[in-house]
């Protein structure tokens, strides 16, 4: 250990970074669970947890199927966008040569700055027409589920481009000298990183989805209901929020604040799953 | 701000390390630093919280004021009716903004009314029906009509849209019609107007219910929507001005006590005639005189 | 494997990135086509520069960029030392709580932007007195995107081969020294993906800074203004005010724009500092 004086700023800087973003984390949920107090001694947990019809004008606050909303949409999302983000990254990553590769990287990144309000009134006014030739209503699962996918393929995608963009120059060369097509040389040197890369964008991709809301709420139909097929509308928890935030008062208001809560248990929930499954092998891949 | 955090803000570290990064690294803290260290004059704030719906009126209302009284500045922020409403009482707002009537337990305000929004049902353009009688709306909407063939149009499934809980336009459809919330059988569930016009226009099959400015707006610009009479009456916004057409919402500013200032001077301007230009601007109605 | 099936499996595998890249490009492209033909009749040069009038249905969006930069400014202010700091942090740790440390950042990457927004204004706005002001947005937006910036710069750090950090102590270096000289130049790609991500991410929220930057479309003379960004005119003008469509629409094309500037600039700036190209 140098006893320099840059290394102990760097080594204090450093720790101060991470105990302020704990502290921000731990301030956000306890301004959360402070809110959802009043709404929980109303209506108790139960209350939410067991219904699922949500009237908070007449009492009735069931938050299930917006939590079978919220994972369904959600699933659906990632199981279109990790593959599709996989194979963009890889493009512009691994395959193309660089001039496309940085316009391909330009594009996703395009991609990934359209505010989910533009999404959203593009999901509205193009993909739920359609939706709704092919199985009305149109605003649906699916439909919440494609608009989603647009939104999370970049971030996947950048993420496996520029996991995809460490491995080392000089290996790439090697087993290009030993005859082997990009895809073996993948195979060779880049299934560890590649995995990695899809791992990490696959959780933010999930944080984002989960977190979504305009998008969602533009074109998921908001029905309070388990969907039966994917052409049902469904109502997320997070939509469920702003739909009803802006006039809401008193209990409604209070339970809105509880439906926030649920939505934070859920990420939660979903993340500590994806880390138990997926212990850091410690092989340096360099993700997850 | 606070002087105190004013006086917090005052820099600052030297840019001379040789290390490029720690240089960025205090670029980086010192810019907000000087930034925020220059703050705004000293004239009188103004601040309207609440509806989203009555922030684009108040906020042209605000710009004319502005004009004619140099020395206040008018902020005007959006968040919802409810927050306009708390805002007031609490005095984070000097005045609230509501797209309600107020409730029973708001007493401690009172709402003064700077235009008036007509309610009116929209169907696609391609839909033939051209109007629709009490009856005939409510079993729509409530499902007991499910064919659009019941009631003139094409043999297509009626595909409902029907305003999120708690909102105004939906309590006063709901009122108007004698309906309750839980009757409603909806397709899909909306926030915004314009949410509400998309999803209409995207739909052959689809019915709903939104601001007729905002309709009629939209309609006149080539979005395939039409406006639905009722029992006979045409939706129009001069109906809605001279009190025939018989749904339509508030747009309001709630205060506190007795406005004082340019808060009174305000409010005295949004209830003046001087402003009908910016009302029929934004495709709402003045109120009665 | 005989030699025909390692072309087959090739041509198999370069045929599903084609159509998966197609699909992403063609999906875009359609978003995009819809944008331009909506903007058309509000795409002029005086759009850049006139401040909005009618709500925002004329005039122009010279406001809203300002507001837009400002709070930029003041959340990358915040972001970049912390969030290379942490990542510092992170991916130089050996401790078992690291992992969790990770954990916790990928749920407050999680947590709605709504109920952010929410925080901010309780805890900028209220708490520090900051009201509705481009500060207030701008500190909340940081909190938003701290955690993903965190991780994919935290990721990207922990790519660089141990080895050259081994060689680095061997040499006697400081862990400043290589820190700055041999581990950020080395991570440069996955730094500058945490950039563009970062900032793609800040310019696409609305919902936390309805609530802590306010939604005036005034120009702010300072910090302690309210301000409205790009994102946020674009839903007030699409949601609230009738007849806003295609300033709304010509509004996300700026932003397109923008975005194109703000990464074609930082790959130059980032390049120069690495010494590498792009």
């Amino acid at each position: 250990m140098s006893r320099r004086p840059a290394d102990a700023f760097l080594r204090v800087a450093s720790i101060t970074s991470v105990a302020l973003a704990g502290l921000i984390l731990v301030a956000v949920v306890g301004v959360i669970v402070a809110g959802a107090l009043p709404g929980l001694r109303t209506f108790g947990p139960w209350g939410f947890l067991g219904s699922a019809i949500w009237h908070p004008s007449s009492g009735q606050v069931g938050a299930l199927a917006m939590v079978v909303g919220t994972i369904g949409v959600t699933g659906l999302a990632l199981l279109i966008a990790v593959p599709l983000g996989g194979l963009t990254g890889l493009a512009s990553g691994w395959l193309l040569p660089r001039g496309l590769a940085g316009l391909l990287r330009l594009v996703v990144m395009l991609a990934s700055g359209l505010p989910s309000i533009v999404v959203g009134l593009w999901g509205l006014t193009a993909v739920v027409p359609i939706l709704a030739q092919w199985h009305p209503p149109g605003a649906s699962l699916l439909a919440a589920g494609l608009v989603l996918a647009m939104m999370t393929v970049p971030t996947v995608a950048l993420i496996v481009d520029s996991a995809l963009r460490t491995i080392d120059q000089q290996q790439r060369q090697a087993t290009a000298a030993l005859g082997l097509s990009s895809w073996g040389a993948l195979a060779a040197v880049g299934l560890p990183t590649l995995r990695g890369g899809l791992l990490t964008g696959g959780v933010l991709a999930t944080t984002r989805a989960l977190g979504e809301t305009m998008a969602v709420l533009l074109v998921a139909g908001n029905v309070v209901q388990v969907p039966g097929s994917i052409f049902d509308p469904v109502r997320t928890l997070t939509a469920g929020i702003a739909l009803e935030m802006a006039y809401a008062t008193g209990d409604h208001r209070a339970a809105l604040f509880v439906l926030g809560l649920i939505a934070l248990m859920v990420v939660m929930a979903l993340l500590l799953t994806l880390r138990w499954l997926v212990r850091d092998d410690g092989t340096g891949a360099g993700y997850v | 701000m606070h002087i105190w955090v004013r006086m917090l803000l005052t820099p600052v570290p030297t840019l001379n390390s040789d290390h490029p990064m720690l240089n960025l690294f205090r670029l980086c803290a010192l810019i907000p630093l000087v930034l925020a260290s220059a703050a705004s004059g000293a004239e009188t704030r103004l601040t309207l919280t609440g509806s989203s719906s009555v922030g684009p009126l108040a906020a042209e209302i605000a710009r004319r004021y502005e004009v004619a009284h140099a020395d206040v500045r008018i902020d005007v922020q959006t968040g919802g009716s409810s927050r306009g409403v708390t805002d007031a009482l609490s005095g984070r707002a000097d005045i609230g903004m509501a797209s309600r009537a107020l409730k029973p337990e708001e007493k401690d305000l009172t709402a003064v009314t700077i235009a008036l929004d007509g309610i009116t049902i929209i169907i696609h353009r391609d839909n033939p029906v051209r109007n629709l009688t009490r009856d005939q709306v409510i079993a729509l909407f409530t499902g007991k009509t499910v064919s659009w063939s019941a009631v003139g149009g094409p043999d297509r499934p009626v595909v409902v849209v029907n305003k999120a809980e708690g909102r105004s336009t939906l309590e006063l459809f709901l009122h108007h019609f004698g309906l309750k919330a839980e009757q409603i059988k909806a397709s899909v569930v909306i926030g915004d107007n314009a949410q509400g016009i998309k999803t209409v226009a995207g739909n052959p099959d689809a019915i709903g219910y939104v601001s007729m400015g905002a309709a009629q707006t939209d309609a006149d610009a080539g979005v395939p929507v039409r406006l639905v009479s009722l029992d006979g009456l045409a939706p129009t916004v001069a109906a809605v001005g001279d009190r025939t057409w018989p749904i339509s919402r508030p747009l309001n500013l709630v205060i506190k006590g007795e406005p004082n200032g340019h808060a009174a001077g305000f409010i005295a301007l949004a209830r003046s005639a001087q402003v009908n230009d910016l009302i029929l601007d934004l495709a709402l109605v003045p109120p009665p005189r | 494997m005989s030699d025909q099936a390692w072309r087959w499996r090739d041509r198999c595998l370069s045929g599903a990135v084609l159509i998966g890249t197609c699909v992403l490009l063609g999906a875009f492209l359609w978003l995009v086509v819809d944008l331009l033909i909506t903007a058309w009749p509000r795409l002029t040069w005086s759009f850049l520069a006139e401040i909005p009038r009618r709500s925002g249905r004329s005039g122009g969006i010279s406001s809203i960029l300002v507001s837009t930069a400002l709070i930029l400014l003041v959340c990358w202010s915040v972001v970049l030392p912390l969030g290379l700091g942490a990542a510092v942090a992170l991916s130089s740790s050996q401790h078992r709580w690291t992992q969790w440390v990770r954990t916790s950042l990928d749920v407050l990457s999680g947590i709605p932007s709504i109920v952010l927004g929410m925080f901010g204004m309780l805890v900028f706005g209220d708490l520090m007195g900051l009201g509705f002001s481009i500060a207030s947005g701008g500190l909340t937006l940081a909190c938003m995107i701290l955690p993903l910036v965190i991780r994919v710069a935290d990721a990207a750090l922990r790519t660089v081969p141990k080895g050259l950090i081994a060689n680095a102590s061997a040499l006697g270096l400081s862990r400043t020294t290589t820190l700055l000289h041999l581990i950020l130049p080395a991570a440069m790609p996955g730094l500058a993906a945490a950039f563009a991500l970062g900032t793609a991410r800040a310019l696409a929220e609305t919902a936390a800074l309805v609530f802590t930057a306010g939604a005036s479309d005034r120009m702010p003379s300072s910090l302690a203004d309210p301000g409205r960004t790009l994102s946020v005119h674009i839903y007030e003008l699409a949601m609230n005010v009738a007849g806003g469509d295609a300033s709304a629409a010509a509004s996300a094309i700026v932003l397109l724009i923008l975005l194109i500037l703000i990464q074609a600039g930082g790959s130059a700036l980032l390049g120069r500092i690495s010494g590498t190209a792009g």
